[in-house]
């Protein structure tokens, strides 16, 4: 079987075989197998020297101090602890949240969780363009509220949000602003040294590192103090607990200083992929892109074709993997739960393809996707019924349908 | 997910894609599903007058197994008579092509798609 060409960066990436080769020398009797909590042998002492260095290479990507940075399982664990951290420990000081309709699950499950235990939390709606509205974010902001988590590129439609701005209303009202950065870092700058934000989510699997490895970001000036969720050893100065998974971390480190060296150069060349593909189907008719396309991520392109549901899509563009925010593609039936907030009709939601293109795709695979593409969405609205109604003139909205 | 043989088969070759006359008196137009919830067939039939179903059409907005289901279909009543098309079971259809629990609400649109070409056409006779 001829393996499908990979379009679905967001989802997660492959290792780069720099990384992986040097994640392979901290595993074996050979490498530097060590646990880094032991102080008192040779072996302890290689392995915390790798984890330390990691960490600098991971705290010199967003200009922040490595005793900033927390190992984690992950972006999602890096949500739990931030949003649940802080929660836990400043709950005195006011039970109430802000966040946007458009987060991660990591984000707004984690929330939903603090609503059980007393919390309040407020989800915003995002502009038509996936963006927060700064007025309403301003005029939602209670004498209560200790946090706001805004995500600070979109996992599927990878529009960007305005850290600084946002940082600093949080800060003139003394509220905590935790970011879920997953999706942005490596790929556009972030200098935390000068952005008001006091929490940011990492992830290594979304920028050629290994899965299974995150970092949070934790602000000491100024002091950001957190309630572990996860209790043991006292591992991350009590902010985590659990042997240091030495493999992964220095994989974390060496993607993220890969990133450092090569982002401007990579993102730059993965936004002419990204405009070569909507090049290639910006003259179809019915084809909608979805999220801001200026303030948006250079790999990403989130696009509706009309007409045309997005599970038979992707399964007619087989030799392209992508993902769709159709709700064929997930258990719940339901489509995007991102693209509705952005008050996207359901059929349009239904019908939206997201490309992601990434360090390993090249003009040609983009060429075959366009070609392939468009090929298979004219056969597919030859299929449609609500094609033949929308050439025939008549407006979807007036038919009655019966919803099952 | 991956999709069985007989999915893939229909959804890649579907069977009698187009559209009959709605107004002919003979014919029969069944439309079902919403966009909203991502699917909607329209299954079309025409009958002789022995009440045989001589021709039947699709077109369908929805995923693979959606497809299938219908095209399916269309092959299924051709030459039944009403009554015999009016028979069939969603159920059938599952088995047919193999649908997993997830899909099943496809074979239930495209037996609530027959039945409902079969009242349009009553409706047009009485």
């Amino acid at each position: 079987m001829l393996t499908p060409t990979y379009m679905d960066y967001s989802s997660t990436t492959p290792v780069d075989p720099r990384v992986a080769k040097k994640m392979a020398k901290y595993l074996t009797m050979e490498g530097d197998f060590g646990n880094a909590a032991s102080r008192s042998h040779y072996y302890g002492w290689q392995a915390e020297k790798a984890v330390d260095e990691a960490r600098s290479q991971v705290a010199d990507l967003v200009g922040a101090d490595p005793r900033e940075i927390v190992w984690t399982s992950g972006a999602t664990e890096s949500n739990n602890l931030a949003i649940k951290g802080i929660a836990n420990f400043y709950h005195k000081r006011g039970k109430h949240i802000i966040t946007l309709k458009t987060e991660h699950k990591a984000v707004l499950d984690t929330c939903r969780q603090l609503e059980r235990e007393g919390f309040e939390v407020t989800y915003l709606d995002p502009m038509a363009n996936g963006l927060l509205d700064i007025e309403e974010f301003k005029s939602t902001i209670r004498e209560d509220t200790i946090l706001a988590s805004f995500m600070h590129v979109n996992n599927e439609i990878g529009v960007i949000q305005d850290l600084q701005t946002i940082g600093e209303i949080c800060r003139e009202n003394k509220v905590f602003f935790h970011v879920d950065a997953a999706q942005s870092v490596g790929k556009i700058e972030i200098d935390l040294a000068s952005l008001p934000v006091d929490l940011m989510s990492f992830s290594a699997h979304k920028i050629y590192g290994p899965k299974g490895m995150g970092a949070l970001y934790v602000s000491r000036k100024p002091r950001v103090r957190l309630e572990a969720q996860m209790h043991g050893g006292g591992h991350e100065r009590g902010m985590r607990s659990g042997t240091l998974a030495t493999h992964q971390i220095v994989g974390m480190g060496e993607a993220f200083a890969i990133a450092k060296a090569e982002m401007k150069e990579e993102s730059e060349r993965t936004l002419r992929l990204r405009q070569r593909l909507y090049d290639g189907f910006s003259d179809m008719e019915e084809v909608v892109v979805n999220g801001d396309l200026d303030q948006r991520i250079s790999g990403n392109l989130n696009i509706s074709f009309n007409y045309v549901e997005g599970e038979s899509l992707m399964m007619a563009i087989s030799g392209v993997a992508v993902s769709s925010g159709s709700a064929c593609t997930s258990a719940s039936l339901e489509p995007s739960y991102v693209l509705r907030a952005l008050g996207l009709s359901d059929e349009l939601a239904h019908s939206s393809i997201r490309f992601s293109v990434g360090r390993y795709t090249t003009e040609k695979d983009v060429d075959d996707a366009i070609a392939l593409v468009r090929e298979k969405v004219e056969k597919l609205r030859e299929l449609s019924p609500l094609w033949d109604m929308y050439k025939d003139g008549i407006d979807l909205n007036s038919v009655q349908w019966a919803a099952h | 997910m991956a999709y069985g043989k007989k999915v893939l088969d229909h959804y890649e070759n579907p069977r009698n894609v187009g559209v009959l006359d709605k107004d002919a008196v003979n014919v029969g137009t069944g439309m079902v599903g919403a966009p909203a919830c991502g699917d909607v067939m329209r299954l079309q039939i025409q009958v002789n007058d022995d009440g045989v179903i001589e021709e039947a059409k699709f077109k369908t907005y929805g995923c693979g197994s959606a497809i299938a289901s219908s095209s399916l279909l269309t092959e299924w009543v051709k030459g039944k008579t009403l009554d015999e098309a009016s028979q069939i079971k969603n159920t059938e259809i599952v088995d047919e092509l193999e649908l997993p629990p997830v899909k099943i609400h496809c074979s239930v649109l495209a037996e609530d798609a027959i039945k409902a070409a079969i009242t349009d056409l009553k409706n047009k006779a009485s």
